[in-house]
């Protein structure tokens, strides 16, 4: 997405991104990002909060005028409540989960090598 | 559970990178890094642009893939848009949902607000754009059709919602 908002933006389309992984976007860097500290998913707002929602896609939208230049991040101003333990969850890697995610990625790779075999086929 | 007491954001970056190691990936990814970032002024006030929505989401029948299965550009229309869109790519699975289009691609929201005066009015399309790893073909195929079709819209500025 950083890299499509930096293509629109070199050929003339202001942009704003509403996004929640702000060390990626920043780390690309863009041209305005709205930072929604949320889980991966909602970038606009908790799930059915029409009014959080409405604040959070206005604030973006008020950036294609208000930004003085690029590299601008605005923090949507609310936070994910109501579970205290979201940050960790992502990703998370265990003691119980290490031998599963190993299985998980070998079988994609050997599908992904079947895939490239029959292709050559 | 949590390792991170003072509520700074999650660092992405590290943890996928520790991820895919252990599904056993070798290589990690390298996430594009710009020096000179590009800077565009709206032309006119922000209340007389028209407005294109871009999402990472997919249609719901995946009707966005070609024939090797690769994510093309899709758009439908924001009078008309699907009942469900594919989500089927890395977002918090675990600590929430997407059961509400609002919440990530924000349709509803922007017509509401583009009626209070905020800003002109939506293009007539929203538009998908392929999450791929290959920043070659965002660059070469994917930003080029986006930018071809928010023309053919009209389309003033873009804002995208990135799942």
């Amino acid at each position: 997405m950083s890299l499509v908002a930096n293509y629109l933006e070199a050929n003339g389309i202001p942009t704003v991104i509403i996004g929640s992984a702000l060390d990626i976007v920043e780390h690309c860097g863009v041209p305005r990002f709205v930072f929604s500290d949320f889980p991966l998913g909602n970038p606009c707002g908790h799930p059915r909060d029409r009014g959080m929602q409405a604040e959070i896609v206005a604030l973006a939208l008020r950036q294609l005028e208000l930004a003085e230049g690029p590299r601008t991040t605005v923090r949507a101003p609310f936070e994910w409540t109501d579970d205290p333990d979201w940050r960790a969850r992502y990703n998370l890697i265990t003691s119980e989960n290490r031998a599963r995610l190993r299985a998980t990625g070998d079988a994609r790779r050997t599908q992904r090598g079947q895939t490239k075999v029959e292709a050559a086929e | 559970m949590t390792d991170n007491p003072l509520g700074m954001p999650n660092a992405y970056m590290e943890r996928t990178r520790l991820y895919y190691r252990a599904l056993g990936y070798h290589n990690d990814y390298v996430w594009a890094n710009f020096d000179d970032i590009p800077f565009t002024r709206l032309e006119n006030p922000l209340s007389e642009a028209t407005v294109a929505l871009i999402t990472t989401a997919g249609p719901p029948d995946g009707s966005n893939r070609n024939a090797q299965g690769r994510r093309e550009v899709w758009s439908g229309a924001v009078a008309t848009p699907p009942d469900s869109f594919n989500t089927d790519m890395a977002w918090d699975k675990e600590s929430t949902h997407t059961d509400d289009r609002e919440s990530f691609l924000p349709i509803d929201t922007a017509r509401r607000l583009a009626s209070e005066g905020l800003f002109a009015g939506l293009a007539p399309r929203f538009h998908g754009a392929p999450t791929d790893y290959s920043q070659r073909k965002t660059m070469e195929q994917d930003a080029p059709e986006l930018l071809h079709r928010l023309r053919e819209d009209g389309a003033d500025a873009a804002l995208l919602t990135a799942l």
